[in-house]
């Protein structure tokens, strides 16, 4: 049975498609190797770049390639003023803003699919009162709404907390910075599917909303949500690196690529290059990566949207 | 077309409502008044004082319209964190900020403008689809980036230009400028191409996409009949046509020049308001916070405004009432 149904997964229109597209190919394998690496980064990383005992103070500094002073180990990308090996710092910064990333626009889908639904199946003055609420948050860029979530709720926690929470922070300032689009698309075509017959007739015999909402709406509006999802994601990582670049997101003991960029900043104008080239070329691939699968993804699932 | 321009500014004092109304929350819920005007050892005593004073006792709805109106003649409390008026932090800062976001609005429209008649003359030219290629890859960089890259080639490298703060400045009537002197000028390059690096690529693409579009009409190939030359044809005619849209464009995204200036300022460590505020972010110095929510959104709001009126002035298909068929 599952052979099958495996084939037919292969011979999709969207499987023929990515076969035939080697855009398509090239982003998902670079994505899903920097995703394994990631989530696999205790076990791939050489290192610990953030355990204090391991790190020799004497290895600082030292160039891609070379061995460092004091402990004799090799570095592939380097290491850091304090004698962090570069390559792992990476692999767990990179963890972290995926981690960021992917919640994040989680949180923003729930929301915004929830409200999109709700908008458009009910209409009247629920639809009007969300979406005014998504034209006054759409006045204001994404990365203002984000910081200042971010300010709110620094604000609101514990300064012996902050650094601790400012994961969680991240995630559900970015998330709530991103639902509208969500909302918008999913609200439009709820619209178009409450009208049909399938839904008239569930209302006929009467299913409550909830259930109609999430057993036959939810799954016809997919579609779109999946493209915005994926673009979604690659501004999410963005978002999170700008905003720890800035100095309000992942704080250094716990480093995101942004944060790495950040440290890596102030040892530019001593010729120490490494330390900021890698974890930018890493953020750049990813964004990338994510960025092409969401345009062959957007291409493929709905012309329309082009 | 009369009714449309209430309903804009009704919105528009709506969306102002609310921004001031989440301002004034930030001042009132976050973190304890007393404690940060007053500081830990105050007594009893001080804190009534205080709370008369501020009008702390008197109802949320009171103390908002107070806020307010206090807003309106320009008092915004007192930075928790170096006691100066915050009011005067900003009015010292602004004119960094203002000419920043000036400078790369002026270098997005002349060098996209530019760029775009370029490349929709030369439609197939190898320039020009360099041109359009690299635009592509300069999008996807995050600004931080293209500030660090620019940096690295032209300060560290090359070691031409400055790579952070203003130069010199001097004092016009009043306001400190930067422009006026060579420090100040050669200082303000490497930010503005930062900051403005997008929206030349936006510019760019549009008035490439319209001049192709005009390039093929009646008028054009009539120009050409007449045997008018080839510049003012392309100038004169058709360039002409591709602008308003152009224009729009460049106000839209003047909010999104103000929001990115914080990550422009922080890179180039310009001492302009965003600066300030992530810095105010960072050490939840709330009055600084929220006096540039209130900035920023009524600009945000008159911008939005504006551009909204200037769409009906400029394009007579949009004046139709709401009620009229679309």
């Amino acid at each position: 049975m599952s052979d099958s149904r495996w084939l037919r997964w292969w011979q999709s229109d969207v499987m023929w498609s990515w076969r035939r597209s080697p855009v398509a190919i090239v982003s998902t394998a670079v994505f899903f190797a920097l995703a394994f690496a990631a989530i696999f980064a205790p076990l791939v990383a050489p290192y610990t770049p953030f355990d204090p005992s391991s790190l020799n103070l004497m290895d600082g500094f030292t160039a891609p390639g070379e061995t460092g002073m004091g402990s004799g180990n090799k570095y592939w990308l380097g290491t850091d003023d304090q004698g962090r090996d570069i390559f792992s710092a990476i692999l767990y910064g990179m963890r972290l803003s995926l981690f960021i990333g992917v919640m994040a626009v989680t949180l923003a889908a729930i929301l915004g699919i929830s409200l999109g639904l709700i908008a458009g199946y009910f209409g009247g003055w629920i639809d009007a009162v969300i979406m005014r609420i998504a034209d006054i948050q759409l006045t204001f860029p994404s990365i203002l709404v984000a910081m200042l979530i971010f300010g709110v709720a620094r604000g609101l926690t514990p300064p012996e907390l902050r650094d601790q929470m400012a994961v969680w922070v991240l995630i559900i300032s970015i998330g709530l910075s991103d639902w509208v689009q969500f909302a918008r698309t999913v609200r439009s075509s709820a619209m178009v599917e409450s009208r049909k017959e399938y839904v008239q007739a569930a209302r006929l015999i009467g299913r409550s909303p909830m259930i109609i909402l999430r057993k036959h709406l939810l799954p016809n509006v997919m579609s779109p949500v999946l493209v915005i999802a994926t673009i979604s994601l690659a501004l999410a990582i963005i978002l999170e690196a700008t905003l720890s670049f800035l100095g309000v997101g992942a704080p250094p003991t716990k480093p995101s690529l942004g944060t790495l960029i950040r440290i890596g900043q102030d040892f530019l104008f001593a010729g120490e290059w490494w330390i900021i080239l890698f974890p930018s070329l890493t953020l750049l691939v990813l964004a990338l990566s994510v960025n092409l699968l969401g345009d062959w993804l957007r291409d493929v699932l709905n012309p329309k949207l082009r | 077309m009369f009714a449309y321009i209430i309903r804009r500014f009704f919105q528009g004092a709506l969306v102002l409502g609310i921004v001031g109304f989440i301002a004034f929350s930030m001042f009132r819920f976050i973190g304890d008044p007393y404690e940060n005007i007053l500081g830990q050892d105050a007594t009893v005593l001080d804190r009534q004082a205080l709370e008369e004073r501020l009008g702390l006792n008197k109802p949320i709805a009171i103390q908002y319209l107070k806020f307010l109106g206090n807003a309106m003649q320009g008092e915004f409390g007192v930075s928790y964190r170096n006691g100066i008026p915050v009011s005067e932090m900003i009015a010292q800062r602004l004119p960094a900020t203002i000419e920043l976001a000036i400078v790369s609005a002026l270098f997005a429209l002349f060098l996209g403008v530019l760029l775009g008649v370029y490349t929709a003359i030369n439609r197939d030219g190898f320039l020009a689809n360099f041109i359009m290629t690299t635009s592509l890859i300069g999008v996807s960089l995050p600004t931080f980036l293209i500030g660090i890259l620019l940096i690295w080639v032209f300060a560290v490298e090359l070691n031409v230009l400055p790579s952070f703060g203003r130069g010199e400045t001097v004092e016009i009537w009043g306001w400190k400028t930067g422009l006026a002197t060579a420090s100040g000028l050669k200082s303000i390059i490497l930010p503005a191409i930062t900051l403005g690096l997008y929206q030349m690529t936006l510019v760019m693409r549009l008035v490439r996409s319209e001049m192709l579009e005009v390039l093929r009409t009646d008028y054009i190939r009539f120009a050409r009949a007449r045997g008018l030359t080839r510049r003012a044809i392309n100038f004169g005619h058709a360039l002409k046509n591709t602008l308003l849209p152009v224009i729009t464009i460049i106000g839209i995204q003047l909010g999104q020049i103000i929001a990115f200036a914080i990550i422009t300022e922080t890179v180039f460590q310009w001492p302009g308001v965003g600066l300030l505020f992530i810095n105010a972010v960072n050490f939840v110095d709330v009055p600084i916070m929220a006096t540039y929510l209130l900035l920023v959104g009524s600009l945000f709001v008159v911008i939005n405004l504006v551009v909204d009126l200037l769409y009906v002035v400029i394009d007579p298909r949009l004046r139709l009432d709401g009620t009229e068929a679309r």
